[in-house]
């Protein structure tokens, strides 16, 4: 640059000024939008952390984004409106999620009703079977083990004077169905029970629980938002009444889910929500295109895709617990390990305080319990139900295994979980004492 | 019938702009789903599901290439297991 001033080359000069210039100036705003990126957890070197919380939430497939992208942008018509193609081509996206959604369950798609999300289906099927059909029958039936939503619904409905039977499940997290059996009475209009536990994975015999509430002649709604998608449901073959179903628990977008309810024999609800009258009236509200497709085209993928994902799944699920159970001792599994979705495992890691090892384990996106009530310190209610110890409740860990998960995620996983159980363990002084095979039950803790 | 060096080219194209998603599980992902797909369906011989699954793969190869690039407008950090060397 020198030289071409001492040659007094202005024109040149100033050309290649300029480029520098505007080159400073764009590198400068790709490092400004780095440095204000808002997102970032963590520091430059240590990176994003891992994810294996499965059972929160998924992200949304790259396929499932392409096919709503259309929806958010170009084609925003509403798809009540019947007067006009934007109205139209709207509808026709929706009714073919509306298909998607019903092939994957085995359900008619007139059966199908969009909701915000599996907490809104939870709601409607509970509240609204139990006020449609209260002039007749009083009683609900759920377990103790089921999501909040459910079971805070089934509070709100004793208020309004419902007989709500609680039942306990056993110790590996499923339910008795003599208990069942014997729980159901004349009175009973619901049964409700989840299909997969969101908290320890666990299974119930759902076809079982059909055959027994059809044979009493009670509906029965099962939760199916950690199921559908990754475990074969059929709601004929299984004499599912409702089924709640969740759209970003299977790749799907957020803020999104349907409710399936039998129009034959057929099922009555009582609608929550009060307006225009869309969703056969049960679920009032302009429904979100871009979202339907969203969750329409999840359902499609996980359909034809549920072989591989689960046979993968189930790989990576073995290979994480082998090499945990393989270096370390004292590890119980939380729930039934054969009637189980492999792509949940809670783990309690004994003598370990599990917020110490999550605290610990700040490079893997990790949970106790749910996310719902990740923020107590409180052990999980499903623990307790399914009589764990309140220290074992204390140092669970649950391990979400999904679609887009990998193996050195699992490796780099195990390998962090396995080194810092052991270096909490050797800090420990009740892991000392087990070591030198004291029996802690048998020790009197002086009472201050 | 398709030949077996457009195939090939297909496969190696899928494999190509699968590498440019930034998010590393979709990369590692596409990348894996693509050679399973491939080989799980090196034997079959009936030619018209064999166009079926062509023009399948195409619109895939155009997807992938769409969704790559909305990946590449919102990067994030990388994860920690991308910042370890490999060995």
């Amino acid at each position: 640059m020198n030289q071409l001033l001492k040659n007094n080359n202005i024109k040149l000069f100033q050309t290649l000024l300029t480029k520098q210039l505007n080159m400073s100036v764009a590198i400068r705003k790709k490092f400004s939008t780095e440095i204000e990126n808002k997102f970032k957890v963590t520091g430059l070197l240590d990176g994003r952390p891992l994810y294996l919380d499965a059972q929160a939430t998924t992200p949304l497939d790259p396929r499932v984004l392409d096919e709503m992208m259309p929806y958010l942008t170009s084609y925003y018509g509403n798809p009540h409106s019947r007067t006009h193609a934007y109205g139209w081509e709207s509808e026709a996206a929706v009714e073919k999620a509306r298909n998607q959604v019903a092939n994957l369950i085995g359900a008619d798609p007139k059966e199908i009703i969009f909701t915000s999300g599996a907490t809104e289906s939870n709601n409607i099927a509970v509240k609204g079977v139990a006020r449609f059909y209260a002039s007749k029958k009083k009683h609900i039936i759920t377990t103790q083990t089921e999501h909040k939503c459910v079971l805070d619904s089934c509070r709100a409905l004793e208020a309004e004077g419902f007989k709500i039977t609680y039942l306990p499940v056993q110790t590996n997290g499923l339910i008795s169905l003599e208990e069942l059996d014997k729980a159901i009475t004349p009175d009973t209009s619901l049964v409700s029970i989840m299909t997969v536990n969101n908290e320890i994975g666990v299974r119930q015999p759902i076809e079982e629980i059909g055959r027994l509430c059809k044979a009493k002649k009670a509906f029965f709604h099962t939760d199916a938002a950690q199921a559908v998608g990754k475990i074969p449901l059929d709601v004929q073959s299984m004499n599912i009444d409702l089924m709640s179903i969740s759209g970003h628990k299977i790749y799907g977008p957020k803020g999104v889910g349907a409710i399936y309810v039998r129009r034959r024999p057929r099922v009555r609800v009582e609608a929550i929500q009060s307006g225009g009258g869309q969703e056969r009236g049960i679920r009032s509200g302009t429904v979100p295109t871009p979202l339907a497709v969203g969750l329409g085209s999840a359902c499609e993928i996980s359909q034809q895709e549920m072989e591989y994902d689960h046979a993968r799944i189930k790989k990576l699920s073995n290979r994480l617990m082998d090499t945990i159970y393989g270096e370390l001792t004292h590890v119980i599994r939380n729930g039934d390990p054969v009637h189980t979705y492999p792509g949940c495992i809670n783990l309690s890691f004994a003598y370990v305080e599990g917020e110490s090892l999550l605290m610990a384990l700040k490079d893997v996106a990790l949970s106790s319990g749910s996310a719902c009530t990740s923020a107590s310190l409180e052990p999980s209610y499903v623990l307790r139900a399914i009589g764990t110890d309140e220290d074992l409740a204390h140092s669970s860990i649950r391990f979400g295994i999904g679609r887009f998960t990998t193996e050195e995620e699992v490796d780099y996983t195990a390998r962090k979980c396995i080194d810092h159980v052991t270096r909490l363990r050797e800090m420990s002084p009740l892991w000392e004492m087990v070591q030198e095979g004291v029996d802690l039950k048998t020790i009197q803790w002086s009472q201050h | 019938m398709a030949s077996k060096t457009k195939i090939l080219n297909l496969y190696k194209a899928l494999l190509r702009e699968s590498q440019k998603f930034s998010t590393y599980n979709f990369r590692s992902y596409a990348v894996r789903r693509i050679r399973d797909a491939f080989r799980d369906n090196r034997n079959i011989t009936d030619s018209e599901l064999i166009n079926n699954r062509i023009s399948e793969a195409r619109k895939n190869l155009d997807l992938i290439k769409r969704q790559a690039l909305v990946s590449q407008m919102y990067q994030t950090d990388k994860l920690v297991i991308e910042r370890i060397p490999r060995t």
